[in-house]
């Protein structure tokens, strides 16, 4: 069909954000799919990359690469200085005190498996960690695991019907006993946005530690740790902009300090006999190994390519492509929107009355959409809204409305094909 | 559940299935079109009884639910499944014309050359999400236990005594299973 195999012309209500000079960024975005423009709306399952960040991975390989830390070599002080500028750029980012604050992970499951398995270490029966029912599984297995290993008691904050967590029940689950409050800042499946500051708030009231997962809200809303006041604050690269295989942690010095390490190794010792081991100091004594090198250098690219356009216009863009997903959306025939707490960005989840999401899914990419059909890794949050998946529909900086109307079509077509 | 396979073996043989298959959705020139067709074999896939939808019978490895049940009507395999997405009960629609009364040796020495040959493979090579891979690795992983056990179920063997020689009449499977 030629015409929705043209071009589509993309714009922001955000004034001089330039979506089109934005999209040229992300060379991915101009290819094809099954024929027609690539509209990818997966951005919370991870994100595209812009052409600075594959150029910045690509040069450390071409040009300076070497393992960090362990060389006196230049080639392996100038990896060392990239990887640890990368970290700075990461603290300024989320405006963390101090760069020692900032230990690199995996991914942002292994930053919270870091947390479960080292600060968790000191919980035993009695304590009590809370988390909520709107977490992904990533923030859950782990605290089952510290249950059944340590006795510790697992407690769940409830969600409302629209996707938002029922306040009123964790401020009484909290108790002298909570040690840890482990909830997300924006739902995956749903798009809720949790109020963490005014939870954190409550968490340290009864003398709890808190632990945001900030994995769906980092790359949508600055982000200044100091400010949320979080003991702790994970993400993953990937849904940032830049590469998979990195992750990060944050979390206050004393705090990371206190903690054992997770894993022994390279790297995060001073000295090593047979006897003992002196760990290293923060960060390094929770970064055994070598660290994911070239994943650092470009989340550091990621994040000078935000922070050049301005965490505040991407989310004020964003904003609006939101608003206006919600309501194209709702104005497709047989469509219920799943999740309609009041704050809610960047994630759309929704159900079709004549199909099942495996089928919208399916048939989208046709149209050459990149959609999620499924549980979306939390499958708590489908049970409690007693739906086997939802379609879902995600935005990033270079998401536009011309998208959102290619997404709609695409549905109605789904529908006469299901008449 | 309402027998619409004969009992009689087919009277085309697996390749000729195949063929048949290939030339069916070949007809269509546009993908929507083929997907269009795809729907309406999974709309008139027969009902699979509720009481069958056990986590014994679920094919695990797709992101629908698909369940499966197998029962040996002497060296024939009968072959009985569903999803709750109607493409993948499309999809099973096309592994049961092929598949569905045939002798073992039939079954495993015929891998579903179909779904490449309508070009299927190229929409569907994210196999885990469609789940094809693993409905027929349950097909052929029952055609390989054989009749000889009796056994129906997801080639588990773990069935109810007897139950290799019941019908699929609804009373009757809603006791054991
Ligand atoms: C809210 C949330 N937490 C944790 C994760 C896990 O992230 P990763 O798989 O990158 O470790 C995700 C990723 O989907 C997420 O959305």
């Amino acid at each position: 069909m030629p015409d929705t195999a043209a071009p589509l012309l993309h714009t922001s209500a955000v004034n001089d954000y330039d979506i089109e000079a934005i999209r040229r960024d992300f060379p991915i975005l101009s290819r094809r799919v099954h024929g027609k423009p690539l509209v990818y709306l997966d951005t919370a399952n991870s994100a595209q990359k812009p052409q600075a960040v594959i150029d910045a991975v690509s040069r450390l390989y071409a040009e300076d690469y070497a393992n960090v830390h362990r060389g006196l070599h230049s080639l392996s002080m100038a990896t060392t200085d990239l990887f640890e500028a990368a970290r700075e750029k990461v603290r300024a980012f989320v405006n963390a005190a101090s760069d020692k604050e900032i230990v690199f992970t995996r991914g942002g499951t292994a930053s919270i498996n870091l947390v479960a398995n080292s600060f968790g270490r000191s919980l035993g029966p009695g304590d009590e960690v809370i988390i909520s029912h709107l977490e992904h599984h990533s923030n859950i297995v782990p605290w089952q695991m510290l249950r059944d290993d340590r006795g510790v008691t697992l407690k769940v904050i409830p969600m409302h019907e629209d996707g938002s967590l029922d306040l009123d029940a964790y401020a009484d689950l909290l108790t002298e006993n909570t040690e840890l409050v482990a909830v997300t800042h924006m739902s995956n499946a749903l798009g809720t946005i949790v109020p963490i500051k005014e939870m954190a708030a409550q968490a340290h009231a009864v003398g709890a530690k808190m632990l945001v997962d900030g994995c769906q809200s980092i790359m949508h809303m600055p982000i200044d740790v100091q400010d949320l006041d979080c003991d702790f604050f994970v993400f993953s690269g990937h849904k940032l902009y830049g590469p998979s295989g990195i992750g990060v942690l944050y979390g206050k010095r004393d705090l990371l300090d206190a903690m054992p390490p997770y894993q022994g190794g390279g790297d995060m010792i001073k000295t090593v006999t047979f006897e003992k081991t002196v760990y290293a100091d923060l960060p390094a004594k929770h970064e055994a190994g070598t660290p994911p090198i070239a994943q650092a250098v470009g989340l550091g690219a990621a994040i000078d390519y935000l922070t050049g356009i301005g965490m505040d216009r991407v989310a004020a863009h964003e904003a609006d492509v939101s608003a206006y997903a919600a309501e194209r959306l709702q104005a497709v025939p047989g469509l219920t929107l799943v999740g309609t707490a009041p704050e809610r960005m960047a994630v759309v989840s929704f159900t079709l009355d004549c199909a099942h999401p495996h089928d919208i899914g399916t048939l989208v990419d046709l149209d050459g959409v990149a959609v999620r059909a499924g549980h979306h890794c939390a499958q708590p949050v489908m049970q409690r809204l007693d739906l086997p998946a939802t379609v879902r529909a995600s935005f990033g900086m270079y998401t536009s409305r011309a998208e959102i109307d290619v997404l709609a079509r695409a549905l109605e077509t789904v529908r006469k094909m299901f008449a | 559940m309402t027998e619409t396979q004969p009992a009689a073996p087919p009277e085309t043989t697996i390749d000729e299935t195949m063929d048949d298959l290939v030339d069916d959705l070949a007809f269509f020139d546009d993908w929507q079109d083929k997907y269009q067709q795809i729907i309406h074999m999974g709309r008139a896939l027969p009902a699979f009884p509720e009481p069958w939808k056990t986590a014994e019978h679920e094919v695990h490895g797709c992101m629908a639910r698909v369940w499966m049940k197998g029962r040996w009507q002497d060296d024939r395999l009968r072959l009985y499944a569903t999803s709750n997405a109607i493409i993948v009960s499309g999809l099973i629609a096309m592994l049961l014309k092929v598949y569905d009364n045939r002798t073992a040796e039939e079954i495993l020495s015929h891998p579903p050359t179909f779904i490449e040959r309508i070009g299927m493979d190229s929409h569907f090579s994210q196999q885990r999400s469609t789940g094809l891979a693993a409905m027929k690795n349950a097909i052929f992983e029952i055609a390989r236990q054989g009749p000889a056990d009796g056994s129906q179920g997801m080639g588990t063997g773990s069935q109810a005594p007897g139950a290799g020689n019941r019908e699929p009449g609804a009373e009757e499977v809603g006791r054991a299973e």
